[in-house]
């Protein structure tokens, strides 16, 4: 499959100094989700605002189609939607003019029936003459998405979609972007939640500091960096950890009746089973019992340690 | 050329305009009234005659130009500035059109505004002098380009604000002087020499002077000078609007 998103070592520099991007290459096929993961500050907003036309590159060069995104930005704008992160909207708008305006603005006309369509998708059509402002700010997501969308792109971008997101919207986004996969749509998408990215995305890519550290099938990252810790809430405090668990190396948790376990949880054995048989020899109680996929930010940790020692 | 986004932006605009449609009309016609009964009636009636012409009358295109000017200009400025500071800009910018797209959009819409309050202010006039108007195909064409230069103007001001203050700055600070200084409400033939010369050096003179020609065909400057001094400005206007554009200034990251 031809690559629809193709960027060809993207620098940016400030006037100031300081490189926000520092020749990062990606290419994306069509009908792919791809979900960029990073700190922030690590430079995904960077890098999409430069693909949509919103910030200008020092150097490289990106295409979307076929199309140069500045020598043939007609074309390749076309081809792309973009969620922005902050919910930017005027709030005396009405919902279904701004929606109106998006459309006319990529080159389609307004009247004639796709607005109704998109708008009745996104459960926007009762809203449709509501002034922005009387909106929840779930509402207001869903009418950013509808703006992306009013002009059919082929190439979409959410940037950061579920960040301060109600569980109802969560899923009803996630269902737009599986609907939209399946028409051929390429998404590209940056998260916080690893989780989100595990369920969502063909493929996750990780930048920090400007650079992709890597581009990887989800499962097989996953796979790799899918590190969980257990949480063992006991019945009374421990100071020191007794002898029959020390071959655990366990953590001492937040509350003084807490120890952390970490394992890797993809593992065919967790060795979560003899754990609890060695607390019971140790003569633990539990009281309750939490499990936390590793985080972004530990994950990065381990990633950049291992770039760091490789 | 993207002729749907035009279109958009432009109705997109106008439905700001309209949607404040009481404000937006109410406001010039009360403060035309304010200048009739101050300038026309109170001070007016002290005056005879300027050029031949009542001073009801002779302020009527001073009067429109005055609300012309600070209107183009607020409603540029205004009009790029609000994306910005929304940040609804970002779909402006991400979108298949170029920066003649863009202007033609935006202060299409301002200019159109301006020309409906100056048109409004002119039929508000009417109710309280007899205005007659030797060209009126210069009138308009004079109108309609001074909408046009100084909404670009304004578009300039809104795209350098960085903040509501600054963008209130060089209406308030430069460019209302210069329109009360222009001759709106006098003759500058009524001034001492050296003020005359002076005040040649303020652009507005030039429009307000062509202007007052169209109404009765009496300038205060030559009527080739009005032209080329709007002409100017709008080039002036459109080469620093390019400029943006291509540099990305204060718009782009």
């Amino acid at each position: 499959m031809s690559a629809m998103l193709s960027v060809r070592d993207v620098r940016k520099t400030y006037q100031g100094g300081g490189d926000a991007l520092k020749g990062v290459s990606l290419e994306i096929a069509e009908g792919e989700i791809l979900a960029l993961l990073g700190p922030n500050g690590a430079g995904k907003t960077t890098l999409i605002s430069i693909i949509c036309g919103l910030s200008t590159m020092t150097g490289g060069s990106v295409t979307v189609g076929g199309h140069d995104v500045i020598r043939d930005f007609r074309a390749a704008r076309r081809l792309i939607g973009l969620v922005p992160q902050e919910i930017a909207l005027e709030p005396f708008e009405r919902v279904q003019n701004t929606v109106r305006l998006s459309r006319g603005l990529f080159g389609l006309p307004a009247k004639d029936g796709k607005i109704e369509e998109i708008l009745r998708r996104l459960s926007l059509w009762d809203k449709r003459d509501e002034p922005i402002r009387s909106l929840s700010g779930g509402m207001k997501r869903r009418v950013l998405i509808a703006k992306a969308l009013a002009h059919e792109p082929r190439v979409l971008f959410l940037d950061e979609p579920t960040a301060g997101v109600d569980v109802e919207l969560r899923k009803d986004m996630w269902d737009i972007v599986r609907d939209l996969q399946a028409q051929g749509v390429t998404i590209i998408l940056t998260t916080h939640y690893i989780e989100e990215a595990e369920a969502i995305a063909d493929r996750i890519g990780v930048i920090n500091k400007g650079e992709i550290l890597l581009v990887e099938k989800t499962a097989a990252l996953m796979k790799q960096m899918g590190r969980k810790r257990l949480i063992l809430e006991l019945t009374d405090p421990v100071d020191t950890i007794p002898d029959a668990l020390s071959h655990w190396s366990l953590e001492h948790g937040d509350a003084p009746n807490e120890l952390v376990f970490t394992y890797d949880g993809h593992a065919e054995r967790t060795g979560i089973n003899r754990l609890f048989a060695d607390l019971k020899t140790a003569g633990l109680g539990l009281r309750d019992l939490t499990t936390r996929q590793s985080s972004l930010e530990e994950i990065f940790v381990g990633l950049v340690h291992k770039e760091g020692a490789a | 050329m993207n002729w749907h986004a035009i279109r958009a932006i432009y109705l997109f605009e106008m439905a700001r305009t309209f949607r404040t449609i009481w404000q937006s009309i109410v406001s010039p016609v009360l403060s035309t009234s304010l200048y009739f009964v101050v300038f026309g009636t109170a001070i007016g009636s002290r005056i005879d005659e300027v050029e031949g012409v009542s001073y009801g009358a002779f302020i009527v295109p001073g009067l429109i130009m005055l609300s012309a000017i600070t209107q183009s200009i607020s409603n540029g400025s205004f009009g790029i500035y609000f994306p910005k500071f929304v940040g609804t800009i970002y779909e402006v910018l991400s979108a298949p059109v170029n920066f003649i797209e863009i202007v033609i959009g935006y202060v299409g819409a301002a200019a159109t505004k301006a020309l409906m309050i100056g048109v409004i202010i002119l039929i508000t006039a009417n109710f309280f002098v007899d205005i007659r108007i030797e060209h009126p195909l210069a009138m308009i064409a004079f109108l309609l380009l001074t909408c046009l230069s100084f909404a670009l103007f304004g578009f300039i001001i809104g795209i350098w604000a960085k903040n509501f203050e600054q963008l209130q700055l060089v209406p308030l600070l430069i460019v209302t002087p210069l329109v009360f200084l222009g001759g709106s409400f006098y003759s500058i033939s009524m001034l001492p020499p050296a003020w005359q010369t002076v005040t040649l050096f303020n652009p507005v003179v030039y429009l307000v002077s062509g202007f007052r020609w169209s109404f009765f065909g009496v300038a205060d400057v030559a009527l080739g000078w009005s032209l080329l001094a709007i002409l100017a400005f709008t080039c002036l206007c459109l080469t620093a609007i390019w400029w943006i554009f291509r540099t990305g200034w204060r718009i782009k990251t």
